[in-house]
């Protein structure tokens, strides 16, 4: 069982499941960091992939479909936006709206298209980097090869950087922490909420694509709670993107161990709630309290 | 015209008359968008309306599968709406009703040969145990540690739905199967079409019947009582509450409990009155739809059942329509109502304000 697990193919599956996650994740911490819940990252990756998978099959370009994933999760997350920023509605419920939109239309549009409820056609995958090192493990060659996996270590390191030591970093967390003070020395409070969750659709609508093209189509419901668990990940690390990122590796690393022991004698729906009861003890503080950036959810009204 | 100086107050700036009109505004508008995917699937609005409402209204099959999906979507509705009007946002009626209909099977199955006079109760009690104890940890975990209801509600849903996968496909089911065994024969709700032929083929049960009676429970309880009183006031501002002496944190886990158990009541419908057993993945996403329902009912019990019963069309609507447009419509439909009707809550007021300083600037030129 133990040189199971630290296979090369072991390790390839962890990162396959912790791409998406950690895209999604990020995203979750740029919108809330800003002082906007984002539960809408379900609705955002559904949309994503969705896109990713249309503009890959019209135009036969992965690169196009790539970019056609990032404006899928953009413009679900600009719908969020409006409504939590200007309008100035409720959050949450707004996210699940969203969530529960994104399940509707991309069903029904896929029956515009392909004449049917479940799936799509097949679409090609992103072209891989060729690493000279695993030649004997083409899936594994092809799954550290494949540039996504690059871009989101890349985002990950990038994210801690700009969020903590740039000033664009430093104005997003003073709206979201508290807006009354980044008003008063003359940061546009709206602006900048518009940033944290538009940043959070072009990750989130990354983690579609991840999705779409590892899978090569779309299937209905495919992004299946990926977004909750993006969001319990950013509750276990606190906020931060390394601790996110290391949330999700480790959701991920679970994830990959039921999927090795399916059919064994440790039933796999328990350690399906591994991420889900570590939230709920992080955030009852029984390990290091967790707590949100303090204007969270909260809009933000300008006094006359 | 009413007289400016005896009545302040506009009709249409009244919080009756808005609570009222904005759920009905964001209905037709809603129906509007819809007009507009209607059109680009090529087909006649106008016609597939038509359809919708006489194939769901016109016929007592039709009121009679739009009164089954009604029913869960009162009891998710009614747990929302009593956790909103505590302050609290409940989002695991997913989780509750998943534990309180399994529940119901487990004890139900467990019960065979007691009479129907003790075994209806006892696995109604059951469901509601089952929910309760899924509102109580969200809400211990609120009143106690300050983790917010809303993320642990989500996360709950998740566990539940894992732990009732774990229990029918390893524990309690009929083998090479995601259900359980039947419950006893006496644990049964009889269906409609028992005594009303018209009824015939349609699912739809006297568990109904314990949804309404729960809507008048929580409109009893939440408006008549000192519990109620004590939770609307903590709802409206908790701090007061603390201040008046009412105990934030024990109205925080009763509110929770109280909603999980009604929640946990949707196995009425599912378990004792259609199915006779608990399957894995009964429900799709009613607990969900319950926000939807509390909200465009302004979490008012008897605005939650007429809520529930336009979603409960829209659910089997989108069955009826669907040789001429793909069922999602109304899963769209549903997601534009909640939308419009958080966001009118801003924007129909501005509106109204608008209007009528309009209008006292034209009276006063």
């Amino acid at each position: 069982m133990i040189s199971q697990i630290f296979s090369l193919a072991f390790l390839a599956q962890t990162i396959r499941i912790t791409v998406p996650y950690s895209l999604a994740s990020l995203g979750g911490v740029y919108s809330e960091r800003g002082g906007v819940v984002n539960i809408a990252l379900e609705g955002i990756i559904l949309n994503g992939a969705f896109c990713a998978t249309v503009g890959t099959y019209y135009t036969g370009s992965p690169w196009f479909g790539l970019l056609c994933g990032i404006a899928g999760g953009l413009l679900v997350a600009a719908i969020h936006a409006v409504i939590s920023i200007h309008v100035k509605a409720d959050q949450i419920i707004s996210g699940i709206a969203l969530n529960l939109f994104a399940v509707g239309i991309t069903k029904f549009v896929l029956e515009l298209l392909f004449q049917s409820s479940s799936n799509s056609p097949r679409i090609a995958g992103l072209p891989y980097i060729k690493l000279g090192f695993i030649q004997n493990q083409p899936d594994v060659a092809h799954l550290l090869g494949n540039p996504l996996v690059l871009l989101t270590v890349l985002i990950v390191v990038a994210s801690h950087f700009i969020i903590f030591k740039t000033r664009f970093g430093l104005r997003l967390r003073s709206v979201g922490e508290n807006p009354e003070a980044a008003d008063t020395v003359g940061i546009n409070v709206t602006w900048y909420r518009y940033y944290g969750v538009l940043i959070s659709g072009v990750l989130a609508g990354l983690a579609g694509a991840w999705l779409a093209f590892d899978q090569h189509s779309f299937t209905d419901g495919m992004s299946a709670g990926r977004g909750y668990i993006a969001l319990a990940a950013m509750i276990v690390g606190k906020w931060n993107p390394l601790g996110a990122a290391a949330a999700c590796l480790l959701f991920g690393f679970a994830e990959s161990l039921q999927i090795q022991l399916q059919g064994g004698t440790l039933p796999t729906q328990f350690i399906q709630m591994i991420p889900y009861l570590a939230t709920i003890i992080v955030l009852a503080g029984f390990i290091g309290k967790s707590v949100a950036p303090g204007a969270d959810g909260i809009p933000y009204e300008k006094e006359k | 015209m009413a007289d400016p100086v005896k009545s302040k107050r506009h009709w249409l700036e009244h919080p009756a008359t808005q609570n009222f009109l904005i759920p009905i505004f964001a209905v037709i508008l809603s129906f509007a968008v819809g007009a507009i995917f209607i059109l680009i699937v090529g087909q006649n609005p106008f016609q597939v309306y038509s359809v919708l409402f006489s194939e769901t209204l016109g016929t007592s099959y039709g009121v009679g599968q739009l009164l089954f999906k009604t029913t869960p979507l009162i009891f998710a509705g009614l747990s929302v709406a009593i956790c909103f009007k505590g302050g609290l946002f409940n989002i695991g009626a997913e989780g509750q009703l998943q534990i309180g209909a399994f529940m119901t099977a487990l004890v139900g199955m467990y019960t065979v040969g007691v009479p129907a006079f003790l075994e209806i109760p006892l696995l109604v009690l059951a469901g509601m145990v089952g929910g309760g104890i899924w509102g109580f940890i969200p809400g211990y975990l609120k009143a106690k540690t300050g983790a917010h209801e809303v993320i642990n509600t989500i996360m709950l849903n998740f566990i539940a739905a894992a732990l009732v996968s774990f229990f029918v496909t390893n524990l309690f089911n009929v083998p090479a199967t995601v259900h359980t065994p039947d419950i006893a024969p006496t644990g049964r709700i009889p269906r409609f079409d028992t005594i009303f032929s018209s009824f015939s083929g349609s699912p739809v049960n006297f568990s109904i019947l314990i949804a309404v009676l729960a809507a008048v429970a929580v409109w009893y309880y939440v408006d008549k009582t000192r519990y109620g009183y004590e939770l609307r006031v903590v709802g409206l501002n908790s701090k007061a509450a603390e201040y008046g002496g009412i105990s934030v944190s024990k109205n925080i886990i009763l509110s929770m409990t109280i909603g999980g158990a009604i929640a946990g009541l949707v196995g009425t419908n599912y378990v004792m009155g259609y199915k006779y057993y608990f399957e894995e993945g009964f429900s799709t996403g009613t607990g969900f739809m319950g926000i939807a329902v509390a909200l465009l009912g302004n979490n008012n019990p008897f605005g939650v059942i007429l809520a529930a019963l336009l979603f409960g069309m829209l659910e089997y609507g989108g069955l009826v329509i669907n040789t001429m447009v793909p069922k999602e419509l109304v899963s769209i439909l549903q997601a534009i109502v909640i939308i419009f009707v958080i966001s009118s809550n801003k924007i129909f007021r501005k509106i109204v304000v608008n209007f009528l300083k309009k209008r006292t600037l034209r009276v006063n030129d």
